[in-house]
């Protein structure tokens, strides 16, 4: 392992060691804050390895975080499911969407791919609305779970301290995925594609099934975490296929830097507390994800991560 | 069971919802086809039509409804126009109409325009007046005269648009806009000026049809969905920034919409039109690119 590797995976690992240690001293507030920031961190992850390093952007992920929520929802409220195999359906089940979702827009790119991702979300949201006698419509279902069974000890949902401890524990995994991944040969191609389709795809590469794979990827960890808040919180309704979840993953890698592992987790703790402090003023809170996508745009194309590599070089 | 009297009342209502969603993607249509820009706020600027034709008709001048709708077919389209050359130039233009970046600032613009209307307007559905009220008397059921001069309104007003790009010269510049901006702005042609014109003249024509679906629909600030994921529907089947092809599919996707609405259900008949433009990329897979490409 080269030093700059070394260093890579000491400040991941650091931040990772970090959030375990701050949940003895966090007050109850921000400890559910957390709790739900590191979820919409595994999110915002797996949104990353599409725009951040395949440079694909999705306007419909909802799709794979209400498939793994739906997933795991349904399966435990129809069929009583208890909490891990509910987790495994919710991921399968996203795997499954992902799997369909990347035959369909195998080939295509760009503006295409954008707009055929909002509409199969849309297309998602809708029947969410229409098969409204098993899925409760915008109603949605309430959850009430048995404790996980593990190692014979048995951990209720319910309790603060086992729904932080699990989140931490998808949040490192994902990180540390995303990491791996994209230091793996596989993710080194992953960048060519986003730099330079035709070259990569004359270097000998199928970029297809390149742009194939991180689709999976991606959607699968998106899945992963809307089973867990599905699973953490009790309830799955409508409003995870929305637009609304679809937006958010993209203003979360945007804010943070796209194509920075850490930054969509911190554009999604950035997004999570201005929202939270701005829906305590005004039911139109997302007009400030609005106001964010826009400024976004016009000043810091590169996110946090880019602004801060300015401020290190000058 | 679908029987006669079922089926006509479901073409009626089909061929009214083609007409209004033909003026809403002949606005997605232009503004993709000249400025490569994908509006993701399109959806809002029908909103905010039918917000302002409440606020005509019930707010304004409460004297009789046909008023309102008058002053708001003519108050809408310029309301909507003028925050539409905003957006373009303060936004738009900015970013060099580079189309990710356009689309991430369009998305911002849909939560803006939404939001603020959360804000000033409320969250409730209202209702609005027909302003004319009369039936048309079948052997089997009435229905509403208003209904169909929506559809004549938003037939007139196809043909003028079609008027304006065929025969002005701002309709030529934008034509030749269209097809190659930089040879145009050699000839002369002020590019800039044409994107905003463009811009604002898509706005108008979804603000319009806003202003003609109020009195049937109501005015909300989350009304701008549908006409969005329907005008997508209709532009990409129609061929991206093909005026004639985006008429044409809006015929048929339009038709077929409402049919399917009256006789099973509205939610089920956009999950139809939705998976069938997954069909249609699957089908055609270098369709789309192809048309996005030129």
């Amino acid at each position: 392992m080269t030093g700059s590797a070394t260093r890579v995976y000491a400040l991941h690992l650091a931040v990772i060691v970090a959030l375990f240690v701050i949940q003895f001293a966090l007050p109850a507030y921000h400890y559910g804050n957390v709790t739900r920031i590191m979820l919409y961190a595994v999110f915002a992850i797996g949104y990353n390895i599409l725009l951040g390093y395949t440079g694909l952007l999705s306007l419909g992920h909802a799709l794979f975080f209400a498939a793994g929520a739906y997933g795991a929802g349904l399966t435990a409220h129809w069929w009583g499911f208890g909490p891990i195999a509910a987790l495994s359906a919710g991921i399968g089940a996203a795997l499954l969407v992902s799997l369909i979702t990347g035959a369909i827009v195998y080939r295509t790119t760009g503006v295409a791919f954008l707009i055929v991702t909002l509409m199969l979300a849309q297309a998602a949201f809708l029947s969410t609305l229409y098969f409204n006698t098993i899925t409760l419509g915008d109603q949605g279902i309430v959850l009430s779970l048995p404790p996980i069974a593990l190692f014979g000890a048995s951990l209720p949902l319910a309790d603060p301290m086992v729904k932080y401890n699990v989140a931490l524990v998808a949040f490192a995994l994902a990180l540390l995925l995303s990491l791996w991944l994209l230091r793996s040969p596989f993710g080194r191609v992953l960048i060519a594609v986003r730099e330079n389709e035709a070259r990569t795809r004359l270097l000998g590469y199928n970029t297809a099934l390149y742009r194939f794979t991180a689709l999976v990827i991606s959607g699968t960890l998106s899945g992963l975490s809307g089973a867990l808040y599905c699973l953490l919180f009790g309830y799955v309704g409508s409003s995870f296929a929305s637009l609304q979840y679809s937006t958010l993953p993209l203003l979360w890698t945007l804010l943070g830097g796209s194509g920075v592992t850490l930054g969509p987790p911190l554009g999604a703790a950035i997004t999570h507390y201005l929202i939270d402090i701005s829906s305590s003023l005004t039911s139109s809170y997302m007009i400030l994800v609005g106001v964010a996508l826009v400024a976004i745009t016009l000043w810091f194309p590169q996110g946090l991560a880019g602004w801060f590599r300015r401020w290190k070089r000058a | 069971m679908i029987t006669g009297p079922a089926l006509l009342l479901a073409l009626l209502e089909g061929t009214v919802g083609a007409a209004v969603l033909a003026l809403t993607a002949l606005g997605l249509s232009l503004v993709f086809g000249v400025m490569r820009v994908i509006n993701i706020a399109h959806g809002e600027f029908v909103m905010l039509g039918a917000v302002v034709a409440w606020w005509c008709s019930a707010d304004l001048l409460d004297a009789h409804p046909l008023l309102g709708f008058v002053v708001a077919l003519a108050v809408a389209p310029l309301v909507v126009g003028a925050i539409a050359i905003a957006a373009d130039w303060l936004v738009l233009r900015r970013i060099a109409y580079d189309p990710e970046r356009t689309i991430v600032a369009t998305m911002g613009l849909l939560y803006i325009l939404q939001q603020g209307v959360l804000m000033g307007y409320g969250p409730d559905a209202r209702p609005l007046d027909p302003p004319i009220y009369f039936r048309v008397q079948f052997p089997w059921f009435g229905y509403s005269g208003y209904k169909l001069i929506v559809a004549g309104l938003a037939l007139l007003l196809l043909g003028a648009t079609w008027l304006l790009l065929s025969r002005t010269r701002i309709g030529l510049y934008m034509r030749a806009t269209r097809l190659d901006s930089e040879t145009a702005q050699a000839f002369g042609v002020p590019v800039k000026r044409v994107y905003a014109t463009v811009f604002a003249l898509g706005a108008m024509l979804a603000a319009l049809s806003g202003v003609l679906i109020a009195p049937i629909r109501g005015a909300h600030y989350l009304m701008g969905a549908d006409p969005l994921l329907l005008s997508f529907i209709v532009v990409i089947v129609g061929g991206l920034g093909n005026l004639r092809g985006t008429l044409l599919a809006a015929a048929c996707i339009g038709i077929g919409e409402g049919m399917i609405s009256v006789l099973f259900s509205p939610t089920l008949s956009k999950i139809i039109a939705t998976l069938l433009v997954a069909a249609v990329l699957v089908i055609r897979p270098g369709g789309l690119a192809r048309s996005t490409a030129t």
